[in-house]
């Protein structure tokens, strides 16, 4: 009887504590899920951010403005001379067009407050006309003229358009204009090309990523032009040919700790040895470029490692036994065969220099540039330098231009990476 | 421009040496050439080699050093009262100079003549660059195309050539680390002739701002980094808290739990999270985390900085995630499957051989992949720069202000450097501190991987 209690009584803490253990085991598996999700969260936040902030960048408010290119304001004395027509007084102009819609008998105040809802790119619009067909002037034409940041702001409702709201960026008056305008349906969001063609501006509406996206190509450019080679090369040496030795570990040593310096630290070597020794430009894709490929030199030949690795040693043996010297095995036959593995590190080396930001600061390439570089020697900005300097600007029309060039740079970055995938699927090969 | 026609040039040319050495090969065999020593490409390469290598070499030196030296003789050729002027003072008159040779207008007619020499000087250089490197690409060519014969050596040369360029490119990693070392050390001796060294490492206080003329009043700004290192640590700290959990329950769940479709798609956010660039998690903390963080602070009644340590140090976790989640699936992965068969079989349950036997078979990896977490996190610049602050405070609350090692790096070198003021050689200090800690943690890091490694076969 008593062994039968006991048993009983055993059976049953088991079956309490089983309870107990599966109760912490689902509780811990729970955890795990947790964590992936959140993580995956933080994701979905991050990129919804960015989307929600920034694809109003890609749209811009335009006034339509019926302007005069009146010859007593452009041209008095009718010489039609390229000084005096570019001289003329253009903001004039598009001033008047607008006050004759708007306040046909305004003061100096409202006109000011007028001249405020449009950019200064409407007058360089007028001008450009000109410039290329003088025989416009004296006509009457009706031009969609870029609207200046603050109305921009208020029509797509990233600031108040209450009269009287805390925070407005327009005036009483300027949002009566604002409302006028959108009854006669003469103002308008259309795509904004200025954003994907212009250089960096401190006007908000007439700032664009282009000088960036080229800054970032020549220095990537640079970078892939140093990098790749000397990468292969040493990946090669050490995989292929370097003897087991003192030298050899040095160098493998190096490359590991390499790998693992933070990246502000090569901006100083880049300060001080190429633009303090060696005189480059400074915020020059150049020695940008210089700079990032040693960065990424680490990826580089740590991918092409690897993708020597995994050639297999039956291909050395079969072409040394028809008589190549070392160097033919791994020109002709290893090498072909290691390069798209190769090719994938460098992609996505690449890629993390394009994202790179912090060393570009330290070679100055934070320079505000409004011209598009021409030359990998011209100053220029780079793509993620030019977010960190429209992040940090007080402008709050900025905030989106920084999330829409996010999006741009993202999109590079994901280009990157699906090519470097579409390599490894297409060429990938098991042995 | 100019320089890559010449190079253009120059390739050029070395591409005609290959196909005439090559076509020299096949003539001297006298059209039989098996009795030529090597394949008569290898005789091109020998030529081209000889036309392009030496004409190169100039090129490269003359690229290098052509600034430095355009630099000197302008400056030599400056009036007497400009040349007494301070370095600085110089360096603003050669970039006028510069600009000026470009075609800018200038006032100043001393800039203007300097102008034009420097595009004289320029001009005259660069004729000579290509007079030089073009006369030794032939001179070159016409030297190797002379000497092919049936028994030249040409492939050992050619591929003693192409090995030499392969040990001269696996050194470029320790000329790196050389001149990282080099030129922080360098710069950090002249920053410790100015300031004591004891003081900086100890010292408490740190306001760099020095003002401009020696003879103003508090021209001696304070130089203690321990401020700096406590508020790298503190935002290391609250980044590990945030990672580390996350990025190991992530790792062990997608290891042992995880159906291959959830790893399919888990595995890939992860990466995508890794591969997004620093600088948008620098926005992210700006525009969202941080204003979250003050709102929620403003709730509970705390009194939170706009630009707290909590933000930056949680955003920095965010994006430590997939580092430690990666590191610690590779490690966990790594156990052999024999261990867990034999806590199944003795009826634990699998989060119980997890955390009894997995977890302690992967410690020395998982703590491996921590450490490079920590080094990686007191590296990071970004994230702070744009979401920390610039008072150096010593404190260890995470809702006030604190600022880092690399944010002072970057505010002191933005914008106007002056190479002689303690302000701008602090900088190389830091970095010096911030290789060195690093690297310890990575040799630590590496160290515990291998000596407290498992060996299972």
């Amino acid at each position: 009887m008593a062994e039968i209690t006991v048993a009983a009584r055993t059976a049953e803490t088991v079956a309490a504590r089983l309870g107990r253990r599966y109760a912490a085991e689902r509780r811990f598996r729970i955890l795990g899920l947790a964590s992936i999700l959140i993580s995956a969260g933080f994701l979905v936040l991050l990129l919804g951010t960015v989307v929600a902030k920034g694809w109003t960048g890609f749209l811009q408010t335009q006034i339509a403005v019926e302007v005069s290119f009146d010859a007593e304001v452009i041209d008095p004395d009718g010489t039609r001379a390229p000084d005096v027509l570019d001289a003329a007084d253009y903001p004039a102009l598009v001033r008047n067009g607008l006050a004759a819609r708007l306040v046909p008998d305004g003061d100096r105040s409202a006109r000011r407050d007028l001249s405020a809802l449009v950019s200064t790119m409407g007058a360089e619009q007028m001008r450009r006309m000109v410039a290329a067909d003088p025989k416009v002037i004296g006509t009457r034409t009706t031009l969609w003229l870029t609207a200046s940041d603050k109305l921009d702001m208020v029509y797509k409702g990233q600031a108040p358009r209450e009269v009287g709201a805390a925070g407005n960026v327009l005036n009483d008056r300027q949002l009566g204009w604002l409302a006028q305008l959108e009854q006669a349906g003469q103002i308008r969001k259309a795509f904004n090309l200025q954003f994907f063609t212009g250089g960096d501006s401190r006007a908000p509406e007439q700032a664009g990523i282009w000088g960036a996206v080229v800054g970032s190509f020549f220095s990537l450019a640079v970078t892939l032009l140093i990098s790749f080679p000397l990468g292969v090369a040493t990946a090669v040496y050490l995989e292929e040919f370097a003897a087991k030795n003192r030298w050899t570990d040095l160098i493998e040593v190096n490359i590991n700790n390499l790998a693992a310096v933070p990246s502000v630290v090569f901006g100083l070597l880049g300060l001080a040895v190429f633009l303090n020794v060696f005189h480059l430009p400074r915020s020059s894709p150049v020695a940008g470029g210089l700079v990032l490929a040693l960065i990424c030199l680490p990826t580089i030949i740590i991918a092409g490692r690897a993708a020597l690795k995994a050639v297999p040693p039956s291909i050395r043996q079969a072409a040394a036994g028809l008589g190549a010297s070392p160097l033919q095995i791994v020109a002709h036959h290893v090498l072909p065969l290691a390069m798209p593995g190769m090719l994938t590190g460098t992609i996505l080396g690449m890629a993390r220099a394009l994202g790179e930001t912090a060393p570009l600061l330290m070679i100055g390439m934070v320079a505000f540039i409004v011209d598009i570089p021409k030359s990998p020697l011209d100053p220029s900005a780079v793509l993620p330098v030019q977010i960190y300097l429209w992040a940090g600007s007080s402008e709050r029309a900025f905030v989106e231009k920084t999330s829409a060039a996010i999006m741009v740079l993202l999109l590079f970055l994901v280009a990157m990476n699906m090519a470097a995938i579409w390599l490894r699927n297409k060429f990938e090969r098991r042995w | 421009m100019q320089t890559v026609t010449l190079a253009a040039i120059l390739l050029l040319i070395s591409t005609l040496a290959f196909q005439l050495g090559r076509k020299r090969a096949f003539a001297v065999a006298s059209d039989h050439p098996g009795t030529l020593h090597s394949l008569p490409g290898y005789y091109g390469w020998w030529v081209a080699l000889w036309c392009g290598l030496p004409a190169f070499a100039i090129l490269a030196l003359w690229l290098v050093f052509e600034p430095s030296l355009i630099r000197a003789l302008v400056i030599a050729d400056l009036p007497e009262a400009l040349r007494a002027l301070p370095a600085e003072r110089i360096d603003v008159i050669i970039n006028e100079v510069r600009n000026a040779a470009l075609g800018h207008a200038t006032a100043n007619p001393d800039f203007a003549a300097a102008a034009e020499h420097y595009n004289r000087l320029q001009q005259t250089g660069f004729a000579s660059a290509v007079a030089v490197t073009v006369a030794l690409a032939l001179a070159g060519a016409t030297f190797a195309y002379r000497r092919v014969h049936a028994e030249l050596r040409a492939r050992p040369r050619v591929e003693r050539t192409i090995t030499v360029f392969l040990v001269a490119s696996s050194t470029v990693a320790i000329f790196t680390t050389v001149g990282i070392v080099l030129s922080l050390l360098f710069e950090a001796l002249r920053f410790f002739h100015m300031v004591d060294f004891v003081d900086f490492l100890f010292g408490l206080n740190w306001s760099p701002q020095m003002s401009t003329r020696s003879d103003q009043v508090g021209s001696s700004g304070a130089f203690g980094m321990v401020p700096l290192l406590t508020g790298t640590m503190l935002i290391s700290a609250i980044s590990m808290v945030v990672a580390l959990p996350l990025g190991l329950f992530s790792a062990i769940y997608m290891s042992e739990y995880a159906q291959p479709r959830v790893r399919a798609i888990a595995k890939p956010a992860l990466e995508i999270l890794a591969g997004i660039p620093t600088v948008v998690f620098g926005f992210f903390a700006v525009v969202t985390v941080a204003p979250a963080i003050r709102a929620v602070g403003g709730a509970l009644g705390l009194n939170v900085a706009a630009e707290s340590a909590l933000a930056a140090g949680f955003v920095m976790g965010i994006t430590l995630i997939p580092l430690i989640s990666s590191l610690s699936d590779d490690v966990i992965t790594a156990v052999p499957q024999s261990l867990r068969e034999g806590a199944f079989g003795l009826g634990a349950t699998r989060s119980e051989t997890i955390v009894q036997v997995v977890l302690p078979a992967a410690l020395p990896g998982i703590v491996g992949g921590v450490l490079l977490a920590v080094s990686r996190a007191i590296g990071e610049t970004m994230i702070v720069v744009m979401a920390a602050g610039l008072s150096a405070k010593l404190t260890a609350n995470p809702l006030e202000a604190v600022t880092t090692v690399t944010v002072q790096i970057v505010t002191l070198l933005v914008g106007d450097t002056e190479f002689d003021s303690p302000k701008t050689l602090a900088a190389f200090a830091l970095g010096l501190m911030l290789f060195g800690i690093t690297l310890g943690l990575n040799v630590i890091a590496l160290h515990i991987v291998q000596k407290y490694r498992e060996k299972y076969d």
